[in-house]
Formats: C-alpha cells, structure tokens, sequence
C-alpha cells in the first residue's frame, strides 16, 4: 500500500472541507474523509498483516523514499511497522467519532473541521514517517490547531487554556527539536530513523540527548510534573477537541518516547530508566488521587487521563518486551477509552448544560443509550475483563513484574493500587450521574443521542470490545515491532 | 561593453527606473493611481528580469563583484521594493509626492546592490550610505505627523554615527595592512589589536544596520513614527541586504579572525533574542512589536550566519526570502488596516476575524510563519538556521534558541488571539482594501505556504553557490 495516501487523504479533506458554501455540506465532506482515512486504516491493516507474513524480518514495511532537502539530507522517508499500523487504526477510529460528534457546531464550521483535519493529518503523517525531520514537521503541525481549537470553540478560561497548552508543547518540542539535532549531528548529518538506529551512538551523547527527547515527548504525553496542561486543556477544549487531545495527541508522545528516544538511545534508556519510572509511578498514582477530588467530568477524566498514560509511560520504563506490548496497548486503548468518555461527557453537556456530578442524577431514565456508553467507558477505565482497558493493564503489570529490581517492584505495587482508587472514582461518578434519584425533572424531558452520537459511540465501543474479547490481533500486530526495539535494548 | 551591461544589469534597472519616475514627475500630469499602476507594473518586469542573464564576474578593478547567488540575493530585494509597492497600494495612492518615495526608496535599493556586490571596503562605505540616507527622508514621508520627524531625526543621526564608526574602523584597518580590497585583506590579517579594533569598528556598523543589541533602540522608535511602507523596507529589505554583505565580509574578508568573530556573533544573537522577544512581549503597537520581533527574527540569522559555512549561507538566503513574504505580509495588513481605520494597537484588532476574514487569517498566516509554525515556511526557515548553527554550537545554545521560539510564539499568539478570540463590541469595520494590496497578500500567503513544502527552493539556492 501507498503510504502517501495517508497524509494526502487527510491534506485533500483538509482542503476540501474549505470550498463549500453550504454548513451542511462541509459536515458532509469532512465525514466523508474521515471515512476514507478509516478504509485506508483497514486496508493498511490487512496489507500488512499479508505482508508481514511475507516478509518477518525488516523492521519497517511498505517504505518510500523521495528527496526533499538534498542540501540537508532530509528525506520524505515513510514506513510503517506494527506499532504504527496500531495508532493509525486508532487515529482513524478517533477522527471517524469527533467528526461525527461535532455535528452540532455551528460556529465557524468550515475553519472547524479544516483544523480538526489538519489535526488528524499531523497524527498520521508522524505515525509513519522515518525521517526525524518530517517526524517533527508532523508533530509541530497538530500543536496550533489545538490552540486555535480551545481558544475559539472552547469554554471555560480557554484563553488561559489555550495558552498554556500551546507553550507547554512548545516548550516540549523545543527540546525534541534539539535531540533531534543532536542526533542528526551524531551520525554524519543524517536524519534517517533506521540508519540512526543502525549506527552506534556514543554513550556521552546519548546520556545528553535522552532526557531532551523523553522530556520533550513527555510534555505532549503528560509525563509527571509536565502534566500540567492535561487538566486545563481538555476540560476547556469543545468535545471534539478533548477526543483529539486525549486520545490522539496525548499518544503522539508515548510514540515518540518509545519511537525515538528508547529505540535510537537504548544505552540511556538504560541509564534513566529508574527515573522514568519513579516519575510515571508518581503520574499514576497523583492522578488518580486527584481524580477522587474532582466533581467536573471533563476534570475527571482529564486527570484519569494523567494516570492512565501514566500506565503507559510506566511500562516503556520497566523496558521488557511484554510490558512494552501492554504500553502500546495501553496507548491504543487509552485513546479509545478516552475519546468515548469525552465523547459522552460531551453529550451529556449538551444536554443537562452542566458537568458537575452532583447536579445530576438518574440520567438513565431520560438518556438510557448515552448512560450505557457511559457505563462501557467506565468499566473499561477501571479495567473490567472483556473491555480494552483490563488487557492492556493486565499485560503491563505482568510485563512489569518480569523486572525484580526494587523501583520497578516498588513501582509495579503503587501501579496496582491506583487501579482501587479508579474503581472508586469511576463508580462514583457512574452512580452519581446515571442512577439514583433524578435530581432536576427538566432532565427527564432530554433526548437521547441522535444518529451521528449514536455511530461515534458505537465505533468506539466497537474499537474498545475488539480489543478486550479478542487481544490476539493487536498483540500480533506488536510483537515483531517491540522485538525490533528490544534487540537494540540488549 | 556587453559584459558590462549583464554583470551590471540589476543596478542599470534599477537606475532605468529611477529616470523614468524622473521624467514622469517632470512631466507632470499622472493620477495617482495610475502612476502607482505603472510602477507596480515596472517593479513587476524590473523582478522577473532579474532571473536571467546571471553572470559571474568583476568589474572596476575588482570593486564590484557579482555572481549567481548574489544576482539571486538582489533578485530577493526587488521582490520585497514590489511587494511593498502592492501592499502600501492604500497610502501610497494618497501620498502627495508618490513618485519621490519610489524614487527614494529605488535610489536605496541601488545602494543595497552596489552593496551586495561590492568587493571593496570603499566602495562598501559608498554603497551603505546610499542606502541609509534615501531611507531616512522615506521615514520621513508622513510630514504632518510629528513622531515621523522624530524617527526621522533618530535614523539619520544613528546612521551616521554608524557610518562614523565604519569609516573609523576602516581607515584603522587600512592603517593597519596598507589595502581595502575583498581579496587581498585576509592575506594580511594577523589578529594584532589594533585589526581586532578595526573589526569590532566595522561589526558595529553591521550591528546598526541589522539593529541588533547593542545598537537596536532605534529601530522601533523610527518603525512607529514613519509610514509602513518604509517600516516595512526598513525591516526587511534592509536588514536582507545587509545580512547578505555581512555574510560575505565575514566569511571571506574575516575568515582568518573566525574564532573571534564566531564567539562575538553567538553571543550578540543570544542576546538579542532574549532582548527583542522581552520587549516585543509587552507592546501595544502593531508597528513597535513588529519591531522588536524583527530584532529577534534577525537575531537568528546571525545565529545561522555563525555556522562559517555552505549551509549557513544557504539557510540565511533562504530565511531572508521566507522573511520577505512573511513580514511583509504582517506590515502590509497593518497598512491596510491603519490607512483605512486609523487604528495601530493589537487590542483593536479584537474580532478581526468576524469583520475581516481575509486580514485576519493573512496576519495570522504571517505571524505563524514569523513564530516557525508548520506547515508554514517560517518553519523550516528558523529550523534550518537553527541546523546550520548546531553544526558548530553546544547544546545550550540551542536550547536558549529553540526557547525563544517559544518566547516569541507567546507574543505572537496574542496577536492571533487578539484576531480570533477576543470579544469586542466595536470591531474594525470591514474594509475594502486596494485591490493591488489584496493581491500582495495572495502572494504573500502563497509564498508562506509554498516556499518551505516546496523544498528545491532550498536545493536551487544551494546550487548557486
């Protein structure tokens, strides 16, 4: 398969969703191209499972290579392996379900969908590009629309928001940008990612460039203390924007910690290891402490949000391959999880126009498919068996065992207690809002979700259920890519 | 003979250009408009002409030296005097002296070719001044407005006091080695105090002229008080010439004194950055921000022209190009926007975007492009700067300059936020602008988008040298 249809499909809707005059119509093209990204998913995902059988052993199929910057030896190098086919299928599922949930915008629609396409277009081309310098053209291009995202269609202290959000990424790719840098003079001015991972950095570089990448990385995916644009973000963003963020965006990080940092740098993954884990340990269980506090449910899931990635970031530090499985997992499910629950939030706002827990109650009665959602995401985000979330914890924590050092035991035991502490607030929240008695009658009067809600919760349902009752598929899709990136480890 | 005409051919349009304005303001009886019509339309031919019939070669004994990159270079400049003929369209139709500004601004230019070219430190010192004293009577264009007498005042007395110490520096250096020529200075450089004095002279009048730290204060105080249009001259035309002759004075005439140069210029950069991005962050006038972000827009080519080698020259030929469409496209909607409104301050540019779609998003591509957002060409610009210091600095410099992107991204932002965000219950009006300026924005725009994606733009500057 064409790689280049990836970033072109997005880039065509993009432009696209820019010439009708008619609202409708861009609602209409925009979800047309989400659709076609989506097939495009698939498709990939089916090539490369055939290809892959063909083909075990090169690290990266389906590559292209075509000239850029001849002067800077900057290629349009793409490629694509296991781990990237996974976050493309999620990122199409996400973009599929923003879409749709953003029906209602009447706002600016067309500059509305065009950065929601120029979002996905950033996601897809860093997923599969082998060029540091593209990866990070990539990785800059999804920072501005999300800023434009929550300052213009956003509520709450957006300003402050928005602001925050872009400077911390910012900040955080500056220092990307200088790993990268470091790298690129490493090698005899190259950019490559698999020439990069073929040659042999020295340690004294390495021990330098690492903690600029895995921090700069860290930002985008709320490594602890740099998490603190999580909160505020998503909970001023509108619905689509907190899907994108949480559940694409936040995943670009955990990529490129495991894409670039580990994988180039293995000798210094080594050597901060323990500091990564300490810190994410931190992440998980601050996070899901501070989620028992909150009372917004877009707060909520925002600081969930924190502990679960959290989960991830975790796994990448303990460095075996079973857990480094569970962390792409993680991101997958993460992504899916948390793009449903804001998705739910999302609707439910819309309708009861309040977030607060405890100004609902009984929603059941009026809302009983947006309730069930909301029972389906919770479950999954406390790790019920039979839902994406218990897979991917469950291989994390078996992958983290397998290291006995006393940090990674340490570690692994507070990773396990945060997931009480997430039964706990989840439940609550669920009983809070969906049972119980209804607490204003207007909410008896509310509708329940429309056909567009409807297919955005049912792709995601779908995306979690296939993950939890039939992990085999994704763990496949996996296992040659983290083996790639633990040979380079030993 | 006709090797004269090619080599020259540049500087001989542009003087061709400047008799006929003579004659048409001898002649007397153009409308405004349609003289700016036709300046446009001269501008327009004098840019494209530029494309062909480069020749390597040197005239004069040596003074004057030219060549494909340098022919590019001042192609680069005539792109900008166009741009700026197109984007000011709505004040210059006003003006009362409309040929006199073209001709100044054209009699500067010519000074900036000489400059480029020049193989000379006399002919140097010639060429500079001719393109500062046109610039200050430019700057001086508003005669009614009493802070353009005041920019105007500032401009001719730093420059001066530049050239003053330029011509100072030079004659310690002819003192010092017996000779002024391009080519025959490095020969007699020894480092000896009195040759690094003579340098620290010379590096000053660059610093003047690029307005950076130490010698920037002036640089805003003239940008508000004259017009646009020269602001934006001053700012990007300017600045790119004498980027483009620093290169060459340090690269070539320098080169032995390089470990002295490399340090004074990574240092300077450094603090210009934090300096023009700290004042840029708390102004309120449209005209003063571009300044100081100007400052630390220039701030990172001397950081790239640092690297001492092929890839600098490339990455700063190319950054100024960039610059040239974006900061003209900032300077022109605040053109458009101050001749039709009056209004010059970022807080009235509250809710520019539901009155004037087209200004707003063209500001805001601009100043995207300026901060080094994707997919932007500002982007790569700034990053190939940044690739072409690293060749030589250390971790923390980089660290300092990739932060102060995001510096810089913050007071950008505000602008953006300002268009976008904010509320505002007296909004501009719409406008309708010059059709001429509309158009200087479309090419603007697509310069932004297209220069950088388009990455043999890159590759054929590389080829020229």
């Amino acid at each position: 398969m064409n790689l280049l249809l990836l970033i072109l499909t997005p880039l065509l809707t993009a432009i696209a969703v820019l010439l009708p005059r008619n609202k409708q119509h861009v609602k209409w093209v925009s979800f047309f191209g989400s659709i076609v990204q989506s097939a495009l998913a698939f498709v990939l995902f089916f090539a490369f499972r055939r290809a892959r059988t063909e083909d075990p052993s090169s690290p990266m199929l389906f590559e292209q290579k075509h000239k850029l910057f001849e002067a800077l030896n900057i290629n349009l190098h793409l490629g694509v392996d296991g781990i990237s086919v996974a976050m493309i299928l999620l990122t199409s599922f996400v973009v599929t379900a923003g879409v749709l949930v953003s029906w209602n915008v009447e706002k600016m629609t067309k500059e509305f969908h065009f950065l929601l396409m120029l979002l996905a277009l950033g996601a897809y081309g860093l997923f599969i590009s082998l060029d540091l310098f593209v990866l990070f053209f990539f990785l800059e291009i999804s920072v501005i629309p999300k800023y434009l995202l929550i300052g213009i269609w956003g509520s709450g202290k957006k300003e402050y928001a928005a602001n925050k959000l872009a400077l911390m990424l910012m900040s955080g790719s500056a220092l990307i940008l200088v790993g990268i840098l470091g790298l690129y003079f490493s090698n005899n001015r190259d950019f490559d990612l698999l020439s990069l991972s073929r040659a042999s950095i020295p340690g004294s570089v390495q021990d330098i460039i690492f903690p600029l990448v895995f921090t700069g990385f860290g930002v985008f995916t709320a490594l602890f203390p740099f998490h603190t644009w999580v909160p505020d973000g998503h909970s001023s963003a509108p619905t689509a924007g907190s899907m994108f963020l949480a559940g694409i965006s936040m995943k670009l990080g955990g990529y490129g910690c495991l894409r670039i940092a580990i994988f180039l740098l293995p000798q210094a993954a080594k050597h901060y290891a323990d500091i990564i884990i300490i810190l994410s340990a931190i992440g998980v269980l601050y996070g899901a402490f501070v989620t028992m506090m909150q009372r917004d449910l877009k707060y909520i899931n925002a600081y969930s949000s924190v502990s679960h990635v959290g989960f991830s970031l975790l796994a990448l530090g303990m460095l075996t391959q079973t857990a480094m499985v569970g962390a792409v997992m993680q991101m997958v499910s993460h992504g899916l999880m948390t793009a449903l629950f804001f998705a739910v939030i999302g609707m439910i706002y819309d309708r009861t126009h309040t977030r607060m827990v405890n100004e609902m109650g009984g929603l059941m009665k009026a809302m009983p498919f947006i309730t069930t959602a909301f029972f389906i995401v919770g479950l999954c985000s406390l790790g019920l068996p039979g839902l994406s979330g218990f897979v991917a914890e469950m291989t994390i924590l078996v992958g983290s065992w397998e290291n006995s050092g006393l940090v990674h035991r340490a570690a692994t035991v507070a990773a396990v207690l945060s997931i009480v502490v997430t039964a706990v607030y989840i439940l609550r929240a669920i009983a809070h809002t969906a049972m119980g008695p209804v607490k204003h009658e207007r909410h008896l009067q509310l509708k329940d979700a429309a056909w567009n809600e409807k297919l955005a919760a049912v792709i995601l349902i779908a995306g979690i259920l296939s993950i939890g009752l039939a992990p085999g598929w994704l763990s496949d899709l996996l296992k040659p890519a983290t083996e790639v990136i633990m040979n380079k480890l030993k | 003979m006709t090797e004269f005409l090619i080599l020259m051919k540049s500087e001989l349009m542009a003087t061709a250009l400047i008799f006929i304005l003579l004659f048409i303001k001898m002649g007397g009886g153009m409308k405004n408009g349609l003289l700016l019509q036709v300046i446009q339309v001269l501008l327009l031919v004098n840019f494209i002409t530029g494309f062909f019939f480069n020749k390597e070669g040197n005239l004069f004994g040596n003074m004057f030296h030219t060549s494909a990159l340098i022919a590019f270079q001042k192609n680069i400049l005539n792109l900008g005097v166009y741009l700026i003929a197109l984007l000011n369209a709505d004040w210059l139709k006003k003006t009362d002296h409309l040929p006199e500004f073209f001709i100044l601004m054209l009699s500067a230019l010519l000074g900036m070719f000489f400059m480029v070219s020049s193989g000379n430190l006399l002919i140097f010192y010639l060429s500079l001044e001719l393109s500062s004293i046109p610039v200050a009577a430019m700057a001086n264009f508003d005669l009614h407005k009493k802070n353009a007498a005041e920019g105007a005042m500032k401009m001719i007395l730093s420059s001066a006091f530049s050239s003053g110490i330029l011509l100072f520096g030079i004659s310690l250096l002819y003192g010092a080695m017996g000779t002024i020529s391009f080519a025959e200075i490095p020969q007699h450089l020894d480092s000896s105090p009195l040759q690094v004095t003579a340098f620290i002279f010379i590096f000053s009048a660059f610093a003047f002229k690029l307005s950076i730290v130490p010698f920037h204060l002036w640089a805003a105080d003239v940008y508000e008080g004259s017009p646009v249009a020269t602001a934006s001259f001053l700012s990007v035309v300017s600045k790119g010439a004498a980027a483009f002759i620093f290169i060459t004075i340090l690269y070539k005439v320098f080169q032995p004194m390089q470990e002295l140069w490399y340090n004074l210029l990574v240092t300077v950069s450094v603090l210009t950055m934090l300096l023009g991005n700290l004042f840029a962050l708390r102004q309120q006038n449209i005209k003063r921000f571009l300044a100081f972000s100007s400052i630390a827009q220039v701030a990172f080519i001397v950081l790239g022209i640092s690297s001492n080698d092929h890839i600098g020259i490339t990455s700063v030929v190319y950054f100024v190009l960039v610059y040239v469409f974006s900061n003209l496209s900032a300077f022109g909607v605040a053109s458009v926007i101050a001749e039709h409104s009056g209004k010059e301050n970022i807080d009235d540019y509250k809710g520019l975007s539901k009155t004037n779609p087209f200004l707003g998003w063209s500001l805001t591509l601009a100043l995207f492009s300026l901060a080094g957002i994707p997919p932007t060409a500002g982007f790569f610009g700034k990053l190939f700067l940044l690739t072409a210091a690293a060749a030589k600095a250390s971790y923390w410099l980089i660290i300092v300059a990739a932060l102060n992107m995001v510096i810089s991204l913050y007071y950008y932002l505000r602008v953006v936020r300002a268009i976008f965000i904010d509320n505002n219950e007296m909004p501009i009006k719409k406008i309708q602008a010059d059709r001429s300026a509309e158009l200087g924005l479309v090419i603007c725009s697509v310069g932004i988008l297209l220069t950088g994606i388009v990455s043999w733009i890159y590759d054929f500057i590389q080829s020229l040298h």
